[in-house]
């Protein structure tokens, strides 16, 4: 059989990476900001994809619904609310691509070196966790706590949680004061 | 099941995956299809008995059964049209992105004991990510009708979603937290026994959060009270004002098929899964116990009535909606606002706290009140009792660990 003899790990790792850069190519192509969206949503999908693909359940979950559940969805009810239809269609101008490709540039061979290229030209071999029950472990991890004996993710976890409610008082205070700005002049 | 093609049939393993997944994708596929006109019947139905109704009155069959039919037929030959302001290609996938991500959150929505699609370890996780896309479809559609009333619409539902995700997913905590798993079989498999051990009837806070869960979940697939995304009277139809025929249908099986699914997910998550009220399968010792995989045709009997009771209780769910739908009116947004804010989520946090208290004091629930003798023969009582006996369970489970020591006291007990 022809069939039996292909790797379908491999097929669909490459049916995944190839959907994804592909629709990641779309949103710097698409001079439409919702198309763009569009586009994003299904290449964060197709990251999760490639999670799921390596067994990694709860990243994959959690890749959708932080990425495409949360911040997209608020970036396109974001886009309806203040969008007028000349800031819809994005023009990108030459110097702009100019920038954009020395930075994304300088940040893909940054890349390069710190990856060895062999490792991720070919898909992975086996799955990364044989048992997918790893809820309990990451979570031990974010309290401090890991099973191999090394030190968790207690102050990054702290850090970022303290980052968080920075941001939300920020984003309350921002909200409460346009609001009480715009009544004055009524009363 | 690929393992049964591979094994007993001698299928290439290609082949057997393929059949596997074929026959899982159809059998989903027409849950989704059938319900959704069992469901449209049922609509118009409770609609006709609780509002006065006359309804539709020229086709017949029994209890005027072939009307779905008829309006399928109606739907295949409309013309599909799309408005000349519209973003055509947006406008054309987004029925489907709704559809999509309706349907792929069944993949992980366990009918029985094993009997799920996918096996997702982390299934409510992954259910609840994927149900918060199809919020995208609504928006997509929303935004390139080129319409004001349809943006209007996916406006208001995009803030609505938003907003009740929160107290959805902390009335979906209790229950993680009470069984220290993210596993849908596994959290279904622990209610197992009589009715007092569904989570449900564990201790007040669960009570209270089944109620917060349900108003969340009605809200949160779209349906009256909470439907500001389609408000006939102010948005026409809101966001799907510019559809027609089949992809304007393909929003409702949408919607129908999310109102099971959250319905199923109630009844899983704090309903008692696929455990009736009388543990029958278990006092005759024919349910499988959990991870069991090997044929049986006692267990396979078992498991077809868990499915049963489970659509049963999903359908119960979805026509308490259907039923809440023709009696209330429709709130105004702001109202919507103040539900969720004010009331939903300090009432979600509070059942949280609550029974994170309970658990730490090791107040017993209701089902410790009965006497352990009470139990039936072979000792099925509590499923919590094999798993506490069999320890799979890793010693640590985060902030779960409280669980712990309930279930290690029921033992001695």
């Amino acid at each position: 059989m022809m069939l039996a003899a292909i790797d379908w790990q491999a097929t669909f790792f490459w049916l995944f990476a190839l959907l994804s850069c592909g629709f990641a190519l779309g949103v710097l192509l698409s001079p439409n900001i919702v198309r763009m969206a569009f586009y994003l949503i299904l290449s964060l999908g197709s990251v999760a994809g490639l999670f799921f693909l390596a067994g990694a359940e709860f990243l994959g979950a959690m890749q959708l619904m932080l990425y495409v559940g949360g911040t997209l969805v608020l970036l396109v009810f974001g886009v309806m609310l203040t969008a007028r239809s000349d800031s819809i269609r994005m023009k990108t101008s030459g110097g702009e691509w100019i920038l954009a490709m020395f930075i994304g540039g300088g940040l893909f061979l940054l890349l390069l070196q710190t990856l060895p290229i062999q490792a991720w030209c070919q898909a992975p071999e086996h799955t990364l966790a044989a048992d997918p029950r790893t809820t309990a472990e990451i979570g031990l991890a974010l309290a401090g706590v890991r099973l191999d004996g090394r030190s968790g993710y207690l102050l990054p976890f702290v850090i970022v949680s303290m980052h968080l409610l920075v941001v939300l008082v920020g984003a309350a205070y921002l909200a409460r004061t346009k609001r009480l700005a715009g009544k004055e002049p009524r009363d | 099941m690929a393992e049964f093609f591979a094994l007993s049939l001698h299928f290439p393993p290609w082949l057997a995956y393929l059949l596997a997944g074929l026959i899982h994708c159809a059998l989903i596929v027409g849950l989704v299809a059938a319900g959704a006109l069992f469901f449209i019947w049922a609509e118009r139905k409770v609609s006709g008995r609780i509002q006065d109704r006359l309804g539709p009155t020229r086709t017949g069959g029994k209890f005027g059964w072939l009307q779905s039919l008829a309006d399928g037929i109606k739907l295949l030959n409309k013309e599909d049209v799309a408005p000349g302001e519209a973003d055509v290609v947006l406008f054309r996938l987004a029925p489907y992105v709704s559809f999509a991500a309706s349907y792929a959150a069944f993949l992980a929505l366990p009918f029985a004991n094993g009997w799920v699609c996918q096996h997702v370890h982390t299934g409510i996780f992954f259910i609840l990510a994927i149900l918060s896309l199809e919020v995208f479809g609504v928006i997509l559609a929303g935004y390139s009708s080129g319409s004001k009333w349809s943006l209007f619409g996916a406006m208001r539902e995009a803030a609505q979603v938003v907003s009740y995700e929160v107290p959805l997913k902390l009335c979906v905590i209790v229950p993680v937290l009470l069984c220290g798993s993210l596993d849908l079989v596994t959290i279904g498999n622990m209610q197992g026994g009589w009715f007092t051990n569904w989570l449900i009837f564990h201790d007040p806070f669960t009570f209270i959060a089944f109620w917060v869960y349900f108003t969340c979940s009605v809200a949160s697939v779209n349906r009256a009270p909470f439907d500001l995304a389609e408000a006939e009277s102010e948005l026409v139809a809101g966001f799907h004002t510019e559809y027609s025929g089949l992809r304007w249908s393909f929003f409702f099986m949408a919607e129908y098929g999310s109102m099971f699914l959250v319905s199923g997910l109630a009844a899983i998550l704090l309903l008692g899964g696929w455990h009736g009220p009388i543990p029958l399968f278990d006092l005759l010792g024919w349910s499988y116990a959990e991870g069991e995989t090997a044929f049986r045709l006692t267990g396979y009997l078992a498991n077809l009535a868990g499915c049963v009771n489970l659509i049963f209780k999903g359908v119960v769910g979805v026509t308490v909606m259907i039923w809440v739908r023709w009696t209330l009116p429709r709130l105004r947004i702001d109202q919507v606002m103040t539900t969720c804010l004010k009331y939903c989520v300090p009432l979600g946090a509070f059942c949280f706290v609550g029974v994170l208290v309970w658990q730490l004091l090791g107040v017993p629930g209701l089902n410790d009140l009965a006497p352990v003798t009470a139990s039936g023969p072979g000792g099925v009582r509590e499923s919590w009792v094999y798993r506490a006996e069999g320890a799979v369970r890793p010693a640590v489970e985060g902030e779960s660990a409280a669980v712990v020591r309930p279930v290690a006291e029921k033992v001695e007990g």
